[in-house]
């Protein structure tokens, strides 16, 4: 009988018997899924406004209600003195400065114009860019109606205006968890798959056991199989589970088959164990194998296209993420569950992926030396 | 030729060096190094720690390449013939390197299936050393006693019947009575045909084995039986004590005829300097003249080794 069989045997008790491997397995999906998603919300709510209000006037006062009940912003300050409003951004207190001027009524009624001012709090450029672009839509809205209330409707449409209207593809309701959720679960999966098979060879060399195995006849290929096949299937089963939680909690189901994700991620697999089992023969520790891993992980997750969209992405970054797997599983992710795409419509990331697989296994065999 | 030699010496290590280079510095951790071990018989590699034992036993064992010399074990290369080596030899490293997360009886069988073989077809050869560790054989590896992992370590290395087995310093960091019953195991598979090769840093063992070789510093110092190694040692040595040991070992450094003086258990050894007359030790000294064993040889090429 081949002796894959029984390294397969011994690797399968290892594992189950390992208390840490099973937690990893089972309860990080679970929290990673749950808690994530719930965190990295694109919106932005909470923002800090400090309104500088020189006018007290029935107008001003409807503007400033209609900011405070969008649910976007938090009114921390307000008061008709500006120094003190920038000591509030100063302090961190507030991430916005609304300054409307003295006769803003007046000037809205008699001239038909007037002018607010905005200050922004730059530190953290994503609230400081969305908390400004709510505010001017805020304001925008507030002044349409205000043109509506007040001016007569035959003035209304003198000047031609363009207007945008959008209706969004695959994801209507613009929810954010339907993308985010896939990509957060192909995150977990490439984390656990490869940190598993970073550090199993290189445990085994830690330990000595590395010695008793290499002066037995079994070959290579077997071993390095027979560490690759266990996490394989262990990898299908927290997709399983992840696919089970966006499921349960979040009501994703995607809109292709589970199939074809099944078997591009049983690709996209064998490529982030093979590199953790690269890392693993050339490694000397496992300290040595987590850091690499880790920081293998960081580009990977970081130029993956979760947070940042690739197509922004300066050019000579973008042809970085055509090396990076996790990419190419975000981008079928998001095409099967959302869009629905088959098997025939992810061709080429397929194929890709198996160049990878490969590529890295072969290279994997070949660098793990029973001697040295 | 080569055929006719290997059979009668299933390991012949023939010029081997081997040196590391850590940065700048370049170790050598063999220097021409040669001998032959007879079919059968128990081969014993002594030496201190550092002395090179466990390179050479990886170079033997297929682990290692080297850098001049040959080497062939079982009649196979041990560079191009790796792959009969590793199906003919049985390695127990010094350092326990079993699952320690497995059971005894599924590393036993682990190791027996890698080897295409059952622990039944075998079970003869491993009877004398498994038994004593068959009552636990449901417990982890890991769990053992240090006498009990050496023990299922030896059952492992042996589970295949192997026609060479390499022990690596198998007796360090267990207890006299386990080491006594371990050297009585390795006479038994002796007695199977089984050539061994085993490495220890204590000299006492070196009497148990039938040939020796002093392994220090990468070189090897002296390869006899143990018998002939005490015979053939030239120089007389006393063996003395009194009441205070440590100014006793001070003073006998200052004889005229005092070549050498170093602690042996409850006396101090004295090495005569060759050519000094009949030596008069000082009153109140219990002196008395003693047979060669084999520590006093060793320490003695290890002194001149270093000079």
């Amino acid at each position: 009988m081949s002796p894959l069989k029984y390294i397969l045997q011994k690797e399968f008790k290892q594992i189950f018997r390992d208390p840490a491997i099973i937690r990893v397995i089972f309860i990080l999906p679970i929290i990673q899924l749950i808690v994530l998603p719930m965190a990295a919300d694109y919106e932005i709510k909470n923002i800090n406004i400090a309104i500088v209000d020189r006018d007290h006037s029935t107008s001003s006062g409807r503007l400033v209600h209609t900011i405070t009940s969008s649910g976007y912003f938090r009114l921390v300050d307000y008061s008709s003195n500006f120094n003190q409003a920038m000591q509030g951004v100063d302090n961190d207190k507030a991430d916005l400065i609304l300054e409307l001027p003295q006769g803003f009524e007046s000037d809205l009624y008699a001239r038909k114009e007037t002018r607010v001012f905005l200050a922004v709090n730059a530190i953290n450029g994503v609230k400081a860019n969305l908390g400004a672009t709510y505010l001017r839509t805020i304001i925008q809205n507030y002044n349409n109606d205000f043109r509506v209330a007040v001016l007569t409707p035959g003035r209304f449409n003198d000047l031609p205006v363009i207007e945008t209207t959008s209706s969004n593809w695959y994801n209507p309701k613009m929810n954010y968890t339907f993308f985010m959720v896939p990509g957060i679960l192909v995150l977990l999966i490439t984390m656990i798959a490869l940190n598993l098979s970073a550090i199993n060879i290189v445990r085994e060399k830690e330990i000595g056991t590395i010695e008793q195995i290499n002066v037995t006849p079994i070959k290579k290929v077997h071993f390095i199989l027979g560490k690759l096949i266990p996490f394989w299937i262990l990898g299908l089963v927290v997709i399983t589970i992840g696919f089970l939680i966006s499921w349960l909690v979040y009501g994703i189901i995607p809109l292709g088959s589970y199939l074809t994700i099944y078997l591009f991620a049983a690709v996209y697999l064998l490529v982030i164990l093979g590199l953790g089992l690269l890392i693993s023969t050339y490694a000397e520790n496992q300290q040595q194998s987590m850091l690499i891993s880790f920081f293998l992980l960081m580009i990977f997750v970081l130029m993956g296209g979760l947070y940042t969209s690739i197509d922004s992405m300066p050019e000579w970054a973008q042809w970085v993420t055509k090396f990076n797997p996790v990419a190419y599983f975000i981008e079928v992710m998001r095409r099967v569950v959302l869009k629905g795409s088959g098997l025939k419509d992810i061709r080429q990331p397929m194929l890709i992926m198996l160049g990878f697989a490969l590529v890295i296994n072969y290279w994997a065999v070949l660098s793990y030396r029973k001697r040295s | 030729m080569e055929k006719f030699v290997s059979e009668q010496f299933p390991i012949i290590v023939s010029s081997v060096s081997k040196s590391y280079t850590t940065g700048k510095t370049v170790v050598k951790a063999l220097d021409n190094i040669s001998f032959e071990v007879e079919k059968g018989s128990l081969f014993g590699l002594i030496g201190p720690d550092g002395a090179g034992k466990t390179t050479l036993f990886r170079i033997l064992t297929s682990l290692l390449l080297f850098d001049t010399g040959r080497a062939w074990v079982d009649g196979f290369d041990v560079i191009t013939g790796y792959k009969e080596i590793r199906k003919r030899i049985g390695y127990m490293p010094g350092r326990f390197s079993l699952y320690t997360d497995l059971t005894v009886q599924e590393n036993l069988n682990f190791f027996a299936s890698i080897f295409e073989t059952t622990i039944e077809e075998n079970y003869d050869l491993i009877k004398g050393i498994y038994a004593q560790i068959e009552p636990f054989k449901n417990r982890r590896a890991g769990k053992l006693s240090g006498g009990m992992k050496q023990k299922l370590a030896l059952s492992c290395a042996l589970i295949h019947r192997p026609s060479v087995l390499f022990l690596d310093e198998p007796t360090t960091g267990v207890d006299a009575v386990s080491r006594k019953e371990f050297w009585d195991m390795l006479q038994a598979l002796k007695n199977e045909g089984i050539t061994i090769l085993v490495s220890t840093p204590y000299m006492d063992e070196a009497n148990l084995c039938d040939k020796v070789a002093l392994i220090q510093a990468g070189r090897i110092l002296g390869i006899n039986t143990p018998q002939h190694i005490t015979q053939s040692f030239a120089k007389t040595i006393y063996r003395v004590k009194n009441g205070n040991m440590h100014a006793l070992l001070q003073e006998a450094r200052h004889w005229d005829f005092t070549e050498q003086v170093y602690p042996f258990g409850e006396y101090h050894h004295v090495v005569i300097r060759q050519g000094s007359p009949e030596p008069q030790f000082p009153a109140g000294i219990d002196a008395g003249k003693i047979h060669p064993g084999i520590e006093d040889v060793f320490i003695d090429l290890m002194r001149n080794n270093e000079q």
